[in-house]
Parts: structure tokens; C-alpha cells; sequence
């Protein structure tokens, strides 16, 4: 099934890659090409198959996403790609170069110039700033100090840090961790930007913008991206191209289109099935992030001038750490100016109707019908992850997931009534 | 049942007869150059005034470390001159340097090897073991007929004697280092001496001078036993005490070394941390 956008020269051909992890592999490969199973070949030789005659194609400025549940091989498979773990046969083909032929020296040359890698736990040097972790890349190039400091400065604005060159790691939050090490990817300016769960280990919404971001990015500089996930969503989301993995097979390469419209087999097809159930989404999928908040603090005035801004008829009130508070109408703002109160305690709606990050989605549609509020998401320490609007909530279940874009449009009319 | 003794010691005795024979040349000739260097550093500290040595300590200790240690370190070096041991306290302090310096110039690599390579892991780990469970009383024998007595063979037992943290230290802080990170300098097409430059020594540096402040406390300890070999110093003064039964005397240079170990363990392990916070 060769599902190409266009008919052009692959970037990067993989060719019946095999990884066997044990010391007497070309038994279990024999095994592997008589049809063997994974467990069977465990089993009996005692070695275990990472990767079984995998081949694709990588094409020139897509975002190629190798997707598999853990044990599937995708990380095994990435990994394979530029070398930090050797494959047991097979070729990879970069440019018309083998790369499996290369030695040390070889490796590490096509490692500086052709890839960028991004981790799923970031991987960023503590002891460095994120200035000096962007440059790391071009600091083993050898490039020059003034060259790659540019450069680097030129990579941590795309991924929108500039201002924070000078600090360290830990004192990043997740998601700008992970930026950096994006930053730090795209510096080098690589062929191939390899991502092995890069996003797999940040919050449910700081893990939507960042898939947003990486496919503007892309747009904007059509890097090739092969991108390891475990998360369908994550996968239709952001590919141009799927491959689905198991066992070290693929099952079925194809777009998200294909893979929805006509799975390959039995396996593929649970795995779709699953994309469309309300049971398995939770409010933390479907919500959004409030567009503003207001503090205690704040006057009338400014809460008003916050809903006016965003076009909204009512604010959620939430300390400094986000506890939430209650909520005010625009309405009721208004009669208390005309009344002349200056303080929010008069029309603090306190006693509000909330719901949990892992609440599913099906017992949120019966409360959304009735309600034409916002419903705050509230974790149990109290405090306000996101709202879930009837906009995010329906664009959530048809997609099965979520588009945020569509959600925050249709969740700005409704609001806004 | 007659088995006769294996004869161990004889064989010992005759290895090192043998390597005194063919070696005294060479470290007797270390010992002259090494002691004439000594003594050249004991009398350039001594040939400045106790007082500007001690201010200029503590300032270096109120720099380093802290107002709190500045104040320490200055009444204790007081409390040394005073008890008219100013002297040997500064044998002592150069001996003590020495080892430690010579221990980490062999210690690090040493341990650099063992974090890389697995063969040379297996095979310094053992000696280490049995570097650091030998009474340490049994390193000076060998030393006399090598060096003779005097300070240069209490710096030669005091070494192999203080040398194991330094080696096994920087070879934990290396392996210690993440292997996500690794991967990360693999990735991005590090070779070894990168790896090692740009990666690990700096990740491992608070391990090693934790490995550094244990060689210099266990140079310290080693120096008074080997005052037994003519090492002098303070453990000179201990050891005269302990001959001439007088534990006044003794207890005075005692307390010397504790202060001066006190001294020497917040500036090292505050450099090991202080890198850190950064």
C-alpha cells in the first residue's frame, strides 16, 4: 500500500529491518520469515524480536508517525533509524548513502548533520543553560561560538523562548522544557527531526498547543518529522502518514483518512473503533482553556473590562494559584456598578456546578444540555484546569478527540450569548 | 597431616628485594627531588608570618565558604600558633596537599577508565578493595627501602592509602550519569572525549570532589600514622607523645589536626556543592 502524497524520491527508504535482542539471531530471523509470532520465537530460541521486516518510505517535508501501544517496537524502530541501536540486518538508505555500512566515524558525522532528536523525558543537560542545551548540537559540529549562538537564539525564538536563554532547565516548566528540547532539534538544522514521545509526558492542553505548534512549525519550514506516539489521537492529529505497529510488524501505513476509513485488519480496527467511544474521553480531553480569569482582587471594572476584551458574559474567579472561587455575570457587574458596590463579594456566584479532569464524557452531555454556564473543570485540590462549552464538548466527541480550534470557535459564540 | 607453610612472606620479601634492587635508583632519586621540594614550600609558607597566613586563609574561608567559617578558621589557626605548633601544623598542611594532589592526578583518570571501560572496571575495583581493607600500617614497610624514611615515603603510603574514594567516586559519578542524557549526546553525534568533556565530568563533578574531600581526610589520617616513618608534622608531635608518655603534649597536636581537618573538609565539600547551585 504505497500511500505517498506525491510520486517523488524518498528522503529515506527502510528496508526489511530486522532487530532480534540476544546473542543467536539469525535463528529467530529464520523463524521471524517462516511466519513465527514474537511469543512463539521467545519461547523457543530465546531471543527476543524488537523489529520484524519492517520497510517504508520517508518522504521529503512530512510528518511521518509511527504509532504502537509499548512493546510494539516504534521506539526500538526510531532508534534503529540513526543507529543508537544497531540493526540486526536490513538497509536504510539516507540520500542514496547506507547507513547501516557506515563506521564509528561515519555514524557520528551523519548523527551531527542529518538528525535532531527530541526526547519523550526531554533529556536536556542540567548543566547548561537553555541558551548553551540549544547550541548543544552545533557545539559538537565544532561550529564557532558567535555562529552557533545565533543560531541557537534563532531556534529558541521559533519555539517562542526567546527571553529565557539564560536560564536553567529546572527552572522551566514541562512543557518549556520540552521546547528546548525541540529548540535544540531544530538548531542543528537537520534533514530528519526524530521525536520519540515527545509529547507523551506533558499535560493533556500543554500537549495540544505543542501539537499545534510542531505542524505550523512545519508548515513553516517543511522539515522532515518522523514522530513516535502511543496516542491514536496524537497520531491522526499531527500525520501526514501513519504507520501502525505491533509486535515489531507493521499492520498498516497509510494517512489518519485511511487508517479511520479502511483499516487493514481486526487489529487496526479496534484500535479505530476505541477513537470514537464518549466513554473513553474524559472532561480533560474535551475541555479548553478558560480565556480569562479573573482575581479577587480585581475591581469591577476590570472583571468587565476582561469579559468585554475576550467577548464573554461571564468570568470565573480564581486565586493566584488557581483555586477556584466562584463566578461573576456581566449582568450582575453592572447592576452592582449602577448600584454603586465596589467589592465582587455581593455577586460572587460561589455555589457552582463543577466536574473532575477523568469525569467521562457521556455523563457531561445530559449536564451540558441544561446548563448555558461554562462548566469549570476542577481537580480535586481545588483548583481550575479548564471549562468544558458545549462547542468543546461536541466538537470533542465528533472528532473523537479534539480540535481545539474548532472547539475555541464555537465555544466563543456560545459564551459570549 | 604435614603441610609445610607456603611461604608468602619470603615470596614477598623477595619481589620487593628484588624491586628495590633494581628500582631504589629511580625512587630514591623522586625521594631527593621531592623532599628538597618540600622543604622548599614548608619554608616559603613559613616564611610568611603566621598572622598574614592566617588572615589570608580566612578570608579565602569567608570568600569560599561563609562569615560563620571565616571565624573558625581564624580562631582555630590562633589557637594552633598559640599552642606553639605553628610549625608542624604547616609540615603537616603541605604533606597532606601533596598526597592529595599526586592521588587525584592519578585518582581521576584512573576512575575516568574505570566509568568507560568495563575490562579496566574489573580489574580496579578488586584492587581497591584490597588497597582500602590492608591496614595501612603494612604500606610503610615497603615504603622505608624504597624512598628511606622521612616524608617522601609517608607521601608514597599516603597516597596508595588515600587514593581509592578518588577513583571510585569519579568512576560512580559517571556511571551515575543518566542514560537518557547519554543518549542525547549520542545522539546528537558525540564522540568519547565530548561525551566525557561536554557530559559527564560536569555531571559528576559534586561526585568527585565528594571523592576528592574523602582522599584528602584519609591523607590526613595516613600522615600521622606515617609519622611512624619520619613523616614529621603533627603526627610527628602525637607520635613523640605517645613515646615520651606524655598526653598533654599528645591531646595538643590531636586537636590540631582535627582543626585542621575541619578546615580542609568545609572548603572541599563546599567547592563540590557550590558548583551545583549554580
Amino acid at each position: 500500500m504505497d500511500s505517498s502524497p506525491e510520486k517523488i524520491v524518498p528522503k529515506m527508504q527502510v528496508r526489511n529491518l530486522y532487530k532480534v535482542f540476544g546473542s543467536a539471531p539469525d535463528e529467530a530471523i529464520e523463524m521471524l520469515k517462516q511466519g513465527a509470532a514474537k511469543d512463539e520465537i521467545l519461547e523457543k530460541t530465546r531471543q527476543s524480536v524488537g523489529l520484524a521486516d519492517v520497510s517504508f518510505d520517508v518522504y521529503d517535508g512530512e510528518i511521518l508517525v509511527i504509532m504502537g501501544l509499548s512493546g510494539s517496537g516504534k521506539s526500538t524502530l526510531v532508534r534503529c533509524l540513526n543507529r543508537l541501536i544497531e540493526p540486526t540486518s536490513g538497509t536504510i538508505t539516507i540520500d542514496d548513502c547506507d547507513i547501516t555500512r557506515l563506521n564509528s566515524e561515519g555514524l557520528r558525522n551523519l548523527r551531527r548533520k542529518k538528525f535532531g532528536m527530541v526526547f519523550q523525558h526531554f533529556a536536556l543537560f542540567p548543566h547548561r543553560t537553555v541558551q548553551e542545551n540549544a547550541e548543544f548540537g552545533l557545539d559538537v559540529q565544532g561550529m564557532e561560538a558567535g555562529e552557533r549562538a545565533e543560531k541557537a537564539r534563532e531556534a529558541l525564538k521559533q519555539v517562542g523562548l526567546e527571553g529565557w536563554e539564560d536560564s536553567y532547565p529546572d527552572q522551566l516548566s514541562g512543557g518549556m522544557q520540552q521546547r528546548v528540547g525541540l529548540a535544540r532539534g531544530l538548531a542543528v538544522d537537520p534533514d530528519i527531526l526524530l521525536m520519540d514521545e515527545a509529547f507523551s509526558a506533558l499535560d493533556p492542553l500543554i500537549r495540544r498547543d505543542m501539537q499545534h505548534e510542531l505542524v505550523e512549525l512545519q508548515d513553516k519550514f517543511k522539515k522532515t518529522i518522523i514522530f513516535i506516539t502511543h496516542d491514536l489521537d496524537e497520531a491522526l492529529e499531527i500525520g501526514d502518514r501513519i504507520i501502525l505497529m505491533k509486535d515489531g510488524h507493521i499492520v498498516q501505513l497509510g494517512t489518519a483518512e485511511e487508517i479511520l476509513t479502511q483499516p487493514a485488519n481486526e487489529y487496526v480496527s479496534r484500535f479505530v473503533e476505541s477513537v470514537d467511544m464518549t466513554k473513553i474521553l474524559t472532561a480533560s480531553a474535551v475541555m479548553v482553556r478558560a480565556k480569562t480569569v479573573a482575581y479577587p482582587k480585581d475591581g469591577l471594572h476590570t472583571m468587565l473590562r476582561k469579559m468585554r476584551d475576550v467577548g464573554i458574559s461571564s468570568i470565573f474567579v480564581v486565586n493566584r494559584d488557581k483555586t477556584l472561587r466562584g463566578l461573576v455575570t456581566a449582568q450582575a457587574c453592572n447592576d452592582a456598578l449602577k448600584s454603586g458596590t465596589k467589592t465582587i463579594d455581593d455577586i460572587l456566584v460561589e455555589d457552582l456546578p463543577t466536574t473532575t479532569p477523568d469525569e467521562p464524557v457521556t455523563n457531561l452531555i445530559g449536564r451540558m444540555a441544561e446548563a448555558n454556564m461554562p462548566l469549570p473543570v476542577v481537580s480535586v485540590d481545588g483548583k481550575l484546569h479548564g471549562v468544558v462549552v458545549r462547542g468543546s464538548l461536541l466538537a470533542g466527541i465528533a472528532d473523537g478527540g479534539f480540535d481545539p480550534e474548532v472547539a475555541m470557535e464555537n465555544c466563543s459564540d456560545e459564551v459570549a450569548q | 597431616m604435614n603441610i609445610s607453610k607456603f611461604p608468602l612472606a619470603k615470596y614477598i620479601d623477595t619481589l620487593l628485594d628484588f624491586l628495590t634492587d633494581h628500582l631504589a635508583w629511580f625512587t630514591k632519586g623522586i625521594s631527593e627531588v621531592m623532599s628538597t621540594g618540600m622543604d622548599y614550600a614548608v619554608d616559603a609558607l613559613l616564611a610568611l608570618p603566621s598572622w598574614l597566613f592566617i588572615l589570608i586563609v580566612a578570608a579565602l574561608a569567608y570568600k569560599v565558604v561563609g562569615k560563620r567559617m571565616a571565624l573558625g578558621t581564624l580562631l582555630g589557626l590562633c589557637f594552633l600558633e598559640n599552642l606553639h605548633l605553628w610549625v608542624p601544623t604547616i609540615e603537616t598542611l603541605v604533606l597532606v596537599l601533596i598526597a592529595t594532589i599526586v592521588a587525584v592526578a592519578i585518582g581521576i583518570p584512573l576512575g575516568i577508565l574505570a566509568a568507560i571501560f568495563d575490562g579496566a572496571h574489573r580489574v580496579i575495583m578488586p584492587l581497591l578493595d584490597f588497597m582500602q581493607t590492608m591496614p595501612a600500617f603494612v604500606y610503610l614497610i615497603p615504603a622505608i627501602p624504597f624512598f628511606g624514611l622521612g616524608p617522601v615515603a609517608a607521601i608514597f603510603s599516603t597516597v596508595i592509602f588515600a587514593m581509592p574514594p578518588a577513583i571510585r567516586l569519579t568512576s560512580l559519578g559517571i556511571r551515575q550519569v543518566p542514560a537518557d542524557l547519554v543518549e542525547a549526546a549520542d545522539a546528537y553525534g558525540c564522540d568519547r572525549r565530548q561525551k566525557l568533556l561536554k557530559l559527564q565530568l560536569p555531571i559528576a563533578l559534586p561526585t568527585i570532589m565528594a571523592g576528592v574531600n574523602q582522599t584528602i581526610m584519609l591523607a590526613l589520617s595516613m600522615v600521622v600514622i606515617a609519622a611512624m616513618i619520619g613523616a614529621g608534622g603533627l603526627g610527628g608531635e602525637v607520635w613523640k607523645a605517645i613515646q615520651r608518655l606524655q598526653p598533654g603534649k599528645g591531646f595538643e597536636a590531636g586537636i590540631g589536626i582535627v582543626i585542621l581537618a575541619m578546615i580542609l573538609d568545609r572548603f572541599t565539600s563546599k567547592v563540590g556543592r557550590g558548583k551545583v547551585a549554580e
